[in-house]
C-alpha cells in the first residue's frame, strides 16, 4: 500500500491542539500522535505536551562539552605553563594552579557552549532539505501538523481535520 | 489613577509583525543614512589617526614612562563594559521570564557584539607595532616569548574570546526562526543570505524544543561568564600594588559599571531604532519606562559602590590610595572626576520620573550623559594612578592627544556603523518573539478566542498542485 503525506494547516494553537488530542484518543485508527510532526511559528510547550514525552538530550552533550573543558583545559594549559615558564623560571617547571583555576573556569565554559551549539544544529535536525509540503504559513501565523500514513486511512483524517476547522491540506504521494 | 498600560498592542496581527519588521530592513527613514554617513566619516578619522601613528610612532599618542597605558586602555575597558548589558540582560531576563525583553532583546545582544569587536580594536591600536601583532598569541617559537600566564592580561585574552564566541552563538540562534521568515519573505542575494543562515529551519517541534533547551542553556552559562569577564578585566587592574587599583571591589564595581553603561546604550539604541525604523508599536514607551528603571537600579548600585570604595580608601589610611582620591577630587583631574559623579549618579535621578522616562528626547540626552559619566568613570580609573603613582619623579598630567581622541572617537563610529548595517541586513526585532508574548499574554488572560491568529472563515482547501509530487 502507497504510503501518503499530508500537512494540515490550522489557523490558531486550539483548534490544533484538540485534533491532536483527537488523534490520542484513537479517533482515527492506524496514527497515533507519535506520528505527529507539530510545525509552528512559535515555541509552544502547552500544546507540544499533548505530543507526549519526546525527551531532549542537549544538556548531555553540554555536560559533555564541559567535562571536556575542565580536562583538556587543565592538562593542556598545566603543559603550556609548564613549557613556557620553564626558562624564566631557571629551569623549574611551573604551573601556577590559581592562574589554571581561573583560565579552566573560561575553558569549561568556552567548550560547554560549543558542545551545546553543535549537539542543536545535530539534534534539531537542521541540515536537512526541506520537505516538498512546507508551508511559508507555517512560519507567519499557522499551525501544521505533517503525518505520514497509509493511504487508506488519509480520507478519515482529512474528516477530522476538517472538523478542526482546518484552513489547508496538503499532500504528496512518497515514493 | 494612572491607567495600566500595555507593553505592546496584543491584539497585534501576525502578519503585521512581519510586514512592519521585514518593511524596516527595506525601508528607513532617511536620518538613518545620515548615521551612516556620520558614522563613516568618524571612521575615516581614526583611519587617518592610525596612519599617522602607524608612520610616525607612539609618540603622537602621548604615551611614555609612565603613561605606557591611558586613554587606549580606558576606551578598551568602555568599550567591554558596553558589551555587558545586552547578553547579560538579555540571558537574566530571559530565565526570570521577563517577556518585556522580547522586542528589545535582538539588537542589545548585536551590541554586545558589536561593542567587543570594537574592545578588541584597542589592545591591537595599542600595541603600535600592529604587524607583529600575532607575538601576542601564546605558541612555542624560538623567539623566546613566553606568555605570562600569571597575569590578568593572559587571562583577559581567554575570557574575552569565550564572551565573544558564546555571545555571537547566542545571538545566532535566537536568530534562527526570524531568519527562516525572512527567507520566506524575501528574493535575490537576501533569500540566499537567509536561506544559508537559517540552516533549513522549518519550526516543527523537534527543532523548537531542541531550540528551547539550547538557549536555556546559554543563558545559564552566558550569566557567570559575563559577570567572569569583567571581574577579570579589574583584575588586570586590581592585581597590581598600584594606588587606586589595588581594590578588592573592583570586580563588583567593573560589572556595575559595565552594566549601567550597557543599559544607557540600549536606551540611546532603542531611541535611535524606533525612530529609524518606526518601530514605535514595539518599542514602546512602557518598555522604554522598564528600561529606564532597571537603568536607575543599576545607577544606584553603582553609585554605592563608588561610596564604599571611597570609604575604605579614606578609613583604611593607605598614605599612597588617600592622597590619590583627595587629588582626583582636588588635583587637574578634578573636573573629569565630578564629571563622573555628576553624570553617573545626578543625572540618573532623571529617570526617577515618569514624565521624564517617556519623554524620548530627554531620555536620548540623559543615556548620552550617562555614557559620558562611565567614560570619565574609565578614565578615572586609569589616569590618575599612572600620573600620581609611588614615585614623584613620575608624577605626571594626562590629557590624550589629538591621535588618541581620533581614535576613540572614530571607534564610536566603528561601532555605529557595524550596528547599522546589523539592524539593516537582519531583523532588530525578534518577529516570533513578539509573537509569543502577544500569545501568551492573551492566553493568559484566558482569552481562548483570541487566540485564533488567521480568519477562520476561510473555506477548507486542498492543495492540488502538490498531490502526487
Amino acid at each position: 500500500m502507497s504510503k501518503r503525506r499530508i500537512l494540515a494547516l490550522f489557523g490558531d494553537f486550539a483548534e490544533a491542539h484538540d485534533a491532536i488530542a483527537d488523534i490520542r484518543r484513537n479517533e482515527v485508527p492506524g496514527v497515533t500522535v507519535d506520528d505527529i510532526t507539530m510545525k509552528s511559528p512559535i515555541e509552544h510547550p502547552e500544546v507540544e505536551e499533548v505530543l507526549g514525552d519526546r525527551p531532549v538530550h542537549i544538556q548531555k552533550f553540554t555536560l559533555l562539552g564541559a567535562v571536556f573543558g575542565l580536562v583538556f583545559g587543565f592538562l593542556f594549559l598545566a603543559s603550556a605553563q609548564a613549557t613556557f615558564l620553564v626558562q624564566p623560571q631557571g629551569g623549574k617547571a611551573v604551573i601556577p594552579l590559581p592562574a589554571n583555576f581561573v583560565l579552566v573556569y573560561e575553558m569549561i565554559i568556552f567548550f560547554a557552549v560549543w558542545m551545546t551549539f553543535l549537539s542543536f544544529l545535530f539534534l534539531s535536525g537542521l541540515f536537512k532539505k526541506r520537505s516538498r509540503l512546507y508551508s511559508e504559513k507555517v512560519s507567519l501565523d499557522q499551525v501544521g501538523l505533517m503525518l505520514e500514513i497509509d493511504e487508506d486511512i488519509a480520507e478519515p483524517l482529512r474528516d477530522l481535520f476538517k472538523k478542526h476547522k482546518v484552513l489547508e491540506i496538503r499532500e504528496e504521494v512518497m515514493q | 489613577m494612572m491607567v495600566n498600560e500595555k507593553d505592546i498592542n496584543e491584539q497585534i496581527a501576525w502578519a503585521k509583525i512581519n510586514t512592519d519588521v521585514l518593511r524596516s530592513m527595506e525601508n528607513p527613514r532617511k536620518s538613518y543614512w545620515v548615521a551612516v554617513a556620520v558614522c563613516l566619516a568618524m571612521v575615516a578619522t581614526a583611519v587617518l589617526a592610525e596612519y599617522i601613528q602607524y608612520t610616525v610612532g607612539m609618540g603622537v599618542a602621548n604615551l611614555n614612562n609612565p603613561h605606557m597605558w591611558d586613554m587606549y586602555i580606558a576606551t578598551f575597558v568602555f568599550w567591554i563594559g558596553m558589551s555587558h548589558s545586552g547578553t547579560l540582560l538579555s540571558a537574566i531576563l530571559h530565565l526570570l521570564h521577563a517577556d518585556w525583553r522580547k522586542p528589545i532583546y535582538r539588537f542589545a545582544e548585536a551590541m554586545t557584539t558589536f561593542s567587543l569587536l570594537t574592545a578588541g580594536l584597542f589592545p591591537i591600536i595599542h600595541l603600535g607595532r600592529v604587524w607583529n601583532m600575532y607575538w601576542v598569541l601564546p605558541y612555542v617559537s624560538d623567539r623566546g616569548i613566553w606568555p605570562n600566564f600569571r597575569s590578568p592580561l593572559v587571562w583577559d585574552a581567554f575570557a574575552i574570546t569565550t564572551y565573544l564566541s558564546a555571545s555571537m552563538l547566542f545571538l545566532f540562534i535566537g536568530m534562527i526562526p526570524d531568519l527562516a521568515i525572512c527567507r520566506d519573505n524575501t528574493t535575490g542575494w537576501r533569500k540566499k543570505l537567509y536561506t544559508a543562515l537559517s540552516l533549513g529551519w522549518e519550526g516543527n517541534d523537534r527543532q523548537w524544543r531542541n531550540f528551547r533547551k539550547v538557549y536555556l542553556l546559554m543563558a545559564c552559562f552566558l550569566i557567570p561568564l559575563a559577570v567572569s569577564v569583567h571581574s577579570i578585566v579589574s583584575a588586570d587592574f586590581a592585581m597590581s600594588i598600584m594606588p587606586g587599583w589595588h581594590i578588592t571591589s573592583f570586580p563588583p564595581y567593573f560589572v556595575a559599571g559595565a552594566l549601567y553603561s550597557g543599559c544607557a546604550a540600549i536606551i540611546t539604541l532603542f531611541i535611535m531604532l524606533r525612530y529609524f525604523f518606526r518601530f514605535e508599536e514595539y518599542m514602546t514607551l512602557p518598555i522604554m519606562e522598564k528600561t529606564a528603571k532597571l537603568t536607575f537600579a543599576i545607577a544606584m548600585v553603582w553609585t554605592y559602590l563608588n561610596l564604599i570604595e571611597f570609604a575604605s580608601v579614606w578609613y583604611g589610611h593607605d598614605m599612597y590610595n588617600k592622597e590619590l582620591l583627595i587629588a582626583k577630587a582636588t588635583g587637574p583631574y578634578a573636573p573629569i572626576f565630578w564629571g563622573m559623579l555628576f553624570c553617573g549618579s545626578v543625572v540618573p535621578f532623571a529617570l526617577a520620573f515618569r514624565k521624564l522616562r517617556r519623554h524620548m528626547p530627554t531620555m536620548f540626552v540623559v543615556s548620552i550623559l550617562l555614557n559620558v559619566g562611565m567614560f570619565f568613570e574609565r578614565w578615572m580609573i586609569v589616569a590618575p594612578t599612572l600620573s600620581l603613582s609611588h614615585e614623584p619623579w613620575q608624577w605626571d598630567v594626562m590629557w590624550g592627544s589629538i591621535v588618541e581622541w581620533a581614535l576613540v572617537f572614530g571607534s564610536f563610529g566603528w561601532f555605529g556603523l557595524l550596528f547599522l548595517v546589523f539592524v539593516k541586513v537582519f531583523p532588530s526585532v525578534s518577529m516570533y518573539e513578539v509573537k509569543e508574548m502577544v500569545f501568551h499574554r492573551n492566553m493568559t488572560a484566558g482569552e481562548r478566542d483570541v487566540l485564533r491568529m488567521t480568519d477562520h472563515a476561510k473555506p477548507v482547501k486542498q492543495t492540488p498542485g502538490v498531490e502526487g509530487a
